[in-house]
């Protein structure tokens, strides 16, 4: 610990990711260093402007990154995911089962999952619906390679996520003291086709270099920078391509207060605070936190503001 | 000094030894940089402080049911340090609040209180708790006489308040608010009964 703190004294983060040191820290498999090495390359100021693949805002520090989850199958303390899921780390054998409308259906490990999609670095916004944001650097794939392999058919509009349910590796499965659950179990997210098509949604498999730590959701797990984090769905183990609206769980579990959209939009409050601005948590520090304007979807209008043009983004909250 | 009157000195120093542990705390946590308050320091410490709050008024309203049942006439004398301990600690909640995530804009906190209902409430609370805190002192209880009584027991609706608040704030996880509203069904139904009890 005392290690580590010291090196964010000598070379602050952003820093240390412009020197392009990071290929050093890069701890996946020797293949996958390769990949990332050669994504890198086309990184930062080689990413075109407008993509938002990237942004020069500072980021937020590993340390904030892997200990702030939200991951009620741990727990809904946001410190505790780290420390319970130490013994949670999914091999290339974990598996993911693909269905529904598409032409390849099938149970795919991760392995033929990451054989088959490009490994990529993208540094993202993320906007918790509860008003913190930080800036990541995610390592993954975009998500369209995936859907473009098991091919998907004229019926498929949705696709829908689900989260492992395992109550042996997931404590928070199970009641709390009280018996109350937190959530109604498996986690379920849903896109719409378009969404999941989109450039920027990306499925991360690694951040800040090193294979994605249990809390952050490994071994897949959703990003969509423009849509609150609780559409950003951990540790996948299904995904279902369907021709209707799936429903999410946050939406099942509050329907007034969490949509099937959920676009970040500092002019739409949650009913129970304001989403106007957002405490932007850049490290642990005492005053490591600083509060800014929302922006709306996260800034990334440029990239999907056309997918919503003529809806009532009020009532699509 | 009687005997009696020396533990009541010894229990006075551990009482303020031990209410100012939280407050200890996250000093030492703020100070050290040790990583002990997590990746959000100021969102920890406004929980804390308000669960602290929180506790200290339900061991205040505990004292009277110990005393009913343990005949321990002393901790009496500490209901209004662990009522101030806890307007102590709410003032610091409020204040984190007011400071770190309104960042001291006076309109935004009027416009929060307006409408948002678990802040209302807990803004409610904090001006009943400031009423109850100025009027502690022995002096005034006199010189209130009848009213004083009347004014102090709104700190039952004040507990009322602060489950609401802390069960209206919570995203899905009812768990640990619900500990703390048992506590207070405990204190206040042990006094409900007793009541009924007296007047048969």
């Amino acid at each position: 610990m005392s290690n580590s703190m010291k090196e964010n004294q000598v070379t602050s983060e952003s820093i240390f990711w412009n020197r392009r040191q990071f290929i050093n820290n890069f701890s996946l498999s020797s293949a996958a260093l390769a990949l990332g090495a050669s994504a890198f390359s086309n990184n930062a100021s080689a990413y075109s402007a407008n993509t938002g693949f990237t942004t020069a805002e500072p980021l937020s520090s590993e340390y904030v990154v892997t200990h702030h989850n939200n991951f009620y199958e741990f727990s809904t303390s946001k410190s505790k995911p780290a420390k319970m899921a130490k013994d949670f780390n999914p091999g290339n054998d974990w598996k993911v089962k693909i269905s529904g409308e598409i032409e390849k259906p099938g149970d795919y490990t991760l392995e033929d999952i990451l054989g088959f999609t490009q490994d990529q670095e993208r540094i993202y916004r993320l906007r918790c619906v509860e008003a913190w944001s930080m800036v990541i650097p995610w390592q993954g794939f975009q998500l369209s390679e995936l859907i473009k392999k098991v091919q998907p058919n004229s019926k498929a509009k949705y696709i829908e996520f689900i989260t492992l349910e395992s109550r042996s590796t997931f404590p928070g499965q199970s009641g709390g003291s009280l018996g109350f659950s937190s959530l109604p179990w498996p986690y379920k997210e849903g896109l719409r086709m378009d969404e999941a098509m989109n450039p920027l949604t990306f499925i991360a498999t690694g951040v800040y270099g090193k294979r994605l730590p249990g809390q952050n959701g490994a071994p897949l797990r959703l990003i969509i920078p423009w849509k609150y984090g609780f559409k950003s769905i951990k540790s996948i183990v299904s995904i279902r391509f369907l021709d209707s609206q799936p429903i999410n769980t946050w939406n099942r579990s509050g329907p007034k207060e969490y949509g099937f959209y959920a676009n970040v939009n500092p002019k739409v409050d949650h009913p129970r605070w304001s989403q106007a601005r957002e405490r932007r948590i850049t490290d642990e520090s005492f005053f490591g936190v600083k509060k800014i304007d929302t922006q709306m979807f996260n800034g990334y209008g440029d990239q999907v503001a056309q997918m919503y043009k003529g809806m009532d983004l009020v009532r699509n909250f | 000094m009687k005997p009696s009157e020396l533990s009541y000195k010894l229990l006075k120093v551990l009482t303020h030894l031990f209410s100012f542990i939280p407050l200890g705390y996250v000093a030492f946590a703020i100070v050290t940089q040790s990583r002990l308050l997590g990746a959000d320091p100021q969102e920890k410490v406004l929980h804390l402080m308000g669960l602290w709050s929180l506790i200290f008024l339900l061991m205040t309203l505990s004292l009277t049911p110990i005393n009913r049942i343990f005949k321990l006439p002393i901790i009496i004398r500490f209901r209004r340090s662990f009522g101030l301990y806890s307007a102590f600690y709410l003032l610091l909640h409020i204040s984190t609040f007011f400071v770190f995530y309104l960042e001291l804009d006076i309109a935004q906190l009027l416009q929060e209180t307006i409408e948002r209902p678990y802040i209302t409430l807990g803004m409610i609370a904090t001006i009943l708790m400031i009423s109850l805190s100025v009027t502690s002192t022995k002096a005034i209880q006199r010189k209130m006489g009848v009213k004083w009584k009347k004014l102090h027991q709104s700190v039952y609706f004040i507990g009322g308040l602060a489950i609401a608040h802390f069960i209206w704030q919570s995203k899905s996880d009812l768990n640990e608010p619900f500990w703390y509203l048992i506590w207070l069904i405990l204190v206040l139904g042990y006094r409900l009964l007793y009541k009924l009890r007296v007047s048969n």
